[in-house]
């Protein structure tokens, strides 16, 4: 059935590898349109909800809601997506898949670099959908282009740092049902104990220090410095700090996690 | 001849149980060896082992000379895996699957795609080509397995019970595919529950059971030493079990006795003429038969034969933590 004898196969390096995955994993949103709604609309939905069912409440008017939440429903919507990190990886793992790339002679970070790439795409795809969005509802930058661009960044790196816990999650996890229940209880209470939706100020003492101390709080802080045109040092530097501290834990256990899993 | 894959003393456990339990192995370069046991006997874990998937807790195994623990990625680079485990992605088309395997391999672009249209075609998949694999029927998504485990070419191929599930046709077509590979020059470890399937394609068998070998050979030899054939009868009537029972028990030359399992009644005999005369000695009783017939012994007699036990399921579920959404793919 095969005529030649050999084929050439000098042509690969970690990072051609990791695209060839990550290509494979946005392939994916062509067999299952549904991840399209997961990434454009549902965002929207949640942005309009928000904007004029608590805007008129918390902040007296929808308009002036929308300035102050953008930031905050961006960031959520970032921490969320991950969740496809994890669930991708914990179906690849159950459906044999992963078996059949660890069988091959490639970076063991390919497969995991591959997925968080294909995720990072999905991530700058809803930040701009939500943002245009927003803009046509009539929000406006008050920090310049410069802010407006930089909190973008923020906001994506920060998606981006979230998909390595998520991966830890994905890998670790048995079933899909415990990657959601373990991904809820962390990301849901992370995204609404933080200064998203209303001010850190309004919530109980106790609560305060909680979401002061969130890695989301720091994100939002520095998005909504950057956008609107606040103060950014502090709550940027923290952001990084914590975007690092993410990565330089999470990458490696996650890594650790994928060679081991039997 | 050299030897392809080599193991000894190798063993693995997962929790309390030793899934093997010192294997000793080897296999010749150019052939078919075949890995015969029951669900849970260790088959799958030495794969795994072989393939670089799981590190061995004790002894060790070479894959073309190159030490599975040490020496991973030259293994990795020589072994393409089939099987229960290693699967097809699902959302993509045969033909993307295909593709990007090359790709990971590091073949050119225009190469992989050539390579992909080659396999697919060969494998009688080419209509196929451009369809998501969720829609392939069970038979078409076990030719995609063993086409993506080619696409590098592999030296050695592990192929992990790929008949399991399938219709008779369709395993008759893999087994056709797998012959034609191995007169290309690819070893070829295979693993299986079927005495049959390793009667027909292997050069020389491993019986394993609770991780260990029992039994090592050509399958003539196993055959041998097992021995004989097996006389089964069905009564038309449930009610002439025991009347048959009588019958056949006086063609047992070995003094096994004749097993009646409330359906059938069996027994080992040595000579064919037998069956002449059970027919006749039936007739004369007047008794009807659904089913009177000759067969080889089957798995289950090689272990009652080497192991002196059944060999039994509920012993045999847990040799590695339970997976979800492989049932599909074994009954697919």
């Amino acid at each position: 059935m095969s005529t030649a004898t050999t084929i050439d196969t000098r042509h690969a390096n970690v990072v051609s590898n990791t695209l060839t995955i990550a290509r494979r994993n946005l392939l994916h949103i062509k067999a299952t349109p549904e991840q399209l709604v997961e990434m454009s609309i549902q965002p929207l939905m949640f942005l309009v909800l928000f904007v004029y069912v608590f805007g008129g409440a918390i902040a007296g008017s929808s308009r002036d809601y929308l300035q102050f939440a953008l930031p905050g429903i961006l960031v959520q919507s970032v921490a969320f997506l991950p969740f496809t990190t994890a669930l991708a990886l914990n179906t690849d793992f159950q459906r044999g898949v992963i078996d059949r790339f660890r069988s091959l002679p490639i970076a063991r970070s390919s497969v995991i670099g591959g997925r968080i790439l294909a995720d990072g795409a999905r991530i700058v795809w809803s930040v701009l959908i939500i943002t245009g969005f927003a803009v046509l509802l009539g929000f406006r930058f008050g920090g310049g282009a410069a802010g407006a661009v930089g909190a973008l960044v923020i906001v994506t790196a920060f998606g981006l740092a979230m998909c390595w816990p998520m991966a830890f999650i994905g890998i670790t996890a048995r079933t899909t049902e415990s990657v959601n229940t373990w991904g809820f209880m962390i990301i849901l209470p992370l995204t609404f104990a933080s200064s998203a939706f209303v001010p850190v100020e309004s919530m109980p003492g106790w609560l305060q220090p909680i979401a002061n101390a969130n890695p989301v709080t720091a994100a939002i802080d520095a998005a909504r410095g950057l956008m609107l045109g606040g103060p950014v040092a502090r709550p940027v530097i923290e952001s990084l700090i914590w975007m690092a501290a993410l990565v330089a834990v999470f990458a490696p256990l996650a890594i650790a996690r994928y060679r081991r899993r039997v | 001849m050299t030897s392809a894959i080599e193991t000894e003393g190798l063993a693995k456990s997962f929790g309390k149980t030793r899934a093997l339990d010192g294997i000793d192995m080897v296999a010749r370069e150019g052939t078919v060896f075949g890995l015969l046991g029951p669900n849970g006997a260790g088959k799958t874990t030495a794969i795994r082992v072989l393939s670089t998937l799981l590190r061995p807790d004790e002894g060790r195994a070479a894959v073309g000379g190159y030490d599975v623990a040490r020496d991973a990625e030259k293994v990795r680079g020589l072994i393409g895996l089939t099987g229960q485990y290693a699967a097809v992605d699902e959302l993509l088309s045969g033909n993307e699957n295909l593709f990007m395997l090359g790709r990971l391999l590091g073949v050119r672009p225009g190469e992989a795609r050539r390579r992909a249209t080659e396999l697919l075609e060969a494998f009688d998949l080419a209509e196929a080509a451009t369809k998501l694999v969720k829609t392939y029927s069970g038979g078409m998504r076990r030719r995609l397995d063993l086409a993506a485990s080619l696409v590098g070419r592999p030296r050695y191929l592990y192929l992990d019970e790929p008949t399991t599930g399938l219709d008779p046709r369709s395993r008759l077509e893999l087994w056709g595919m797998i012959r034609s590979l191995v007169a290309d020059g690819t070893t070829v470890l295979l693993t299986t529950q079927y005495l049959e399937e390793a009667d027909r394609l292997a050069d020389e068998i491993v019986v394993i059971d609770h991780g260990r070998v029992i039994a090592a050979g050509t399958p003539q030899q196993l055959k041998t030493r097992v021995g004989g054939l097996v006389l089964q009868a069905q009564p038309a009537d449930p009610a002439d079990l025991p009347a048959i029972e009588g019958i056949l028990s006086s063609f047992d030359r070995e003094g096994d006795g004749v097993y009646n399992d409330g359906q059938l009644v069996m027994v080992r005999i040595d000579d064919r003429s037998a069956i002449g005369q059970a027919f006749r000695r039936l007739d004369e009783a007047d008794i009807a038969v659904d089913d009177l017939s000759l067969r080889r012994p089957s798995l289950d007699e090689v272990f009652l034969a080497v192991t002196g036990h059944v060999a039994d399921g509920d012993e045999l579920a847990d040799e590695e933590p339970a997976r979800e959404g492989t049932d599909e793919r074994r009954t697919g």
